[in-house]
């Protein structure tokens, strides 16, 4: 019993000690980098690294990037998703297995083998350099995923209530803005979450279609601002911090949500 | 209800934008690599046609096959690395105090975008001040290598980074799946006389072997089209050593604009991937579904 212990212990420092070792060097000056232990505490903690990374650089720009962009395509894809859901399973239609394995084999697709039709696509309707590209890709890309996780939602919900509205008289945007998607919220958050990390962190599509400064989100600008101070550890340190502290705030407040949706969401058998 | 509930109008509301969307930014876009295999092309000026010239070269392409060599290496190491998470996750679903906060500990990386892991794996492999050396050479190692300027060592160095940002996602997926065995059946192993290690490796390893099987495919697709990380912390190099067939086509395309080459190759991609897939589901496949 105590071996497995001392095991998962080893573990969980192997994942968890090089974020630690990356907010001590975030705190270093230059010479206490380079010239004591690595493993040594900041005898000093230089706050100030992150100040001058955030005002210096554009960070705050690739910042605030990042949220709206992460923000507008998870809305998009969750909106869109439940809509093609609900259509999915609750009306009535021929095809709509047919659909749904469409959206399904897109899970499957990787990246690269649509990236260069799409970059000469965007490029031919002047989106390269323009944030929708980033926005639209996004939301195609994570709506086999996002659909996929409320599907298993959407077949737990009661027939009855909406049911009870048609024979009311209401009509289906109102049963589904109204009655439906309210009832989804808990199963919405998770989907919010998974594509919030997704997008976050998404670098492919930001590296290929976006080249000026003012539309970069966070992953490719540190990538950039990392290139041209190679040597101060600080200010690079200070930058990831940035750049990963949202996302371990979430995952402190939600990590049950993202612990949860991670599981729904691999699972498809 | 049938009426209102079966609204063609409202149904292709609900559902053509989407579609829309993943027709026109992943379908179409699939096929048209395909097509575009099949031209000489730069990305700017029209396109020539060359019918399957881009593929016979690609198969005559040393470098083509280095890099695939490499990505298949990395989906080998990937599916034998599920068998550690399978026995931590083991771990984990027994009743053991703190399993929770372990879980979560573990999932962290998983959140981090790779650029943020590339760079500081970069500064852990750093030769002069990085984590690894200054442990090694305080463990009196006196000339450790440099990790990452090694052709021999790069591509498991780098494999290191990938068991450190994926091992939650896999033991998150094992451990769902093991909590969701129902207890009646371990409880009735016990009273037979099964120790532990019994009842992990006959009973509860078996009834997840469909939840193995998906992750088997999943580590070996993710395997061949993993890139974003080895192209921040080693760009494929040195001298091709830890190149990969998604890095290899990225260059190809929008480093030296062969955007035709770069097609051919993404659409090698994609038919591995698919293939693949395939193949692994048919071989890992179980003859009778297990039900509780």
């Amino acid at each position: 019993m105590t071996l497995l212990y001392i095991a998962l212990i080893i573990v969980a420092i192997f994942q968890i000690y090089p974020l630690v070792w990356l907010f001590q060097f975030s705190l270093k000056s230059n010479a206490e980098v380079f010239g004591m232990s690595p493993f040594s505490l900041p005898q000093d903690p230089r706050w100030e690294n992150y100040v001058r990374v955030w005002t210096d650089g554009n960070i705050n720009l690739y910042f605030f990037n990042s949220v709206w962009i992460t923000v507008a395509s998870v809305l998009l894809t969750i909106l869109l998703a439940s809509f093609v859901t609900f259509a999915i399973t609750r009306m009535y239609w021929k095809g709509s297995k047919l659909v749904l394995g469409l959206f399904m084999v897109g899970l499957m697709v990787p990246i690269h083998s649509a990236l260069i039709p799409l970059f000469s696509f965007f490029l031919k309707l002047n989106l390269i350099d323009h944030p929708l590209s980033l926005v639209l890709s996004y939301t195609a890309f994570n709506l086999p995923l996002t659909i996929m996780i409320l599907l298993g939602f959407y077949y737990t919900l009661p027939r009855e209530i909406e049911e009870a509205a048609v024979v009311d008289g209401c009509s289906v945007h109102r049963i589904f803005f109204q009655i439906t998607l309210p009832m989804t919220t808990p199963v919405l958050a998770t989907t919010a979450i998974i594509n919030m990390i997704y997008n976050w962190n998404e670098f492919v599509f930001v590296n290929t279609f976006i080249s000026s400064d003012k539309f970069k989100t966070l992953t490719v600008g540190i990538q950039n601002f990392i290139g041209q101070y190679l040597t101060d550890w600080g200010a690079i340190g200070a930058t990831l911090m940035i750049s990963i502290i949202p996302i371990l705030i979430a995952f402190l407040v939600l990590s049950n949500r993202i612990v949860e949706g991670i599981a729904a969401g691999s699972i498809k058998g | 209800m049938n009426k209102v509930m079966s609204n063609k109008a409202v149904i292709a509301l609900y559902v053509l934008p989407a579609l829309i969307l993943i027709v026109g930014l992943i379908y179409g876009p699939m096929l048209l690599t395909g097509y575009y295999g099949l031209m000489e092309w730069n990305g700017m000026a029209s396109m020539t046609f060359v019918g399957i010239e881009n593929y016979i070269d690609l198969i005559q392409d040393p470098k083509f096959w280095e890099s695939a060599k490499h990505s298949f290496l990395l989906a080998f190491f990937s599916t034998l690395s599920l068998a550690g998470y399978l026995i931590v996750s083991l771990v984990l679903a027994g009743k053991i105090k703190g399993s929770d906060l372990f879980r979560k500990i573990y999932l962290i990386p998983m959140l981090l975008s790779s650029v943020a892991i590339a760079q500081l794996w970069i500064k852990i492999y750093d030769p002069n001040n990085g984590m690894l050396n200054s442990l090694l050479m305080s463990m009196g190692v006196e000339t450790p290598p440099s990790w990452l300027a090694d052709t021999n060592l790069v591509l498991y160095a780098i494999f290191v980074a990938i068991l450190w940002q994926y091992a939650g996602f896999y033991i998150i997926i094992y451990y769902a799946a093991l909590k969701g065995i129902p207890e009646s059946l371990v409880e009735a192993a016990k009273i037979d006389g099964a120790n532990p290690i019994q009842i992990a490796y006959k009973i509860k390893v078996p009834l997840i072997s469909g939840v193995i099987k998906v992750t088997v495919v999943l580590a070996i697709v993710g395997s061949l089209k993993y890139f974003d990380l080895i192209y921040v912390m080693t760009g494929g190099g040195p001298n091709g050593a830890s190149e990969v067939i998604a890095s290899y086509m990225y260059k190809k395309a929008f480093d030296t604009f062969d955007f035709g080459y770069g097609s051919a190759i993404a659409f090698f991609l994609l038919i591995i991937t698919l293939i693949v897939t395939w193949l692994t589901r048919k071989l890992t496949a179980t003859e009778d579904e297990v039900q509780y």
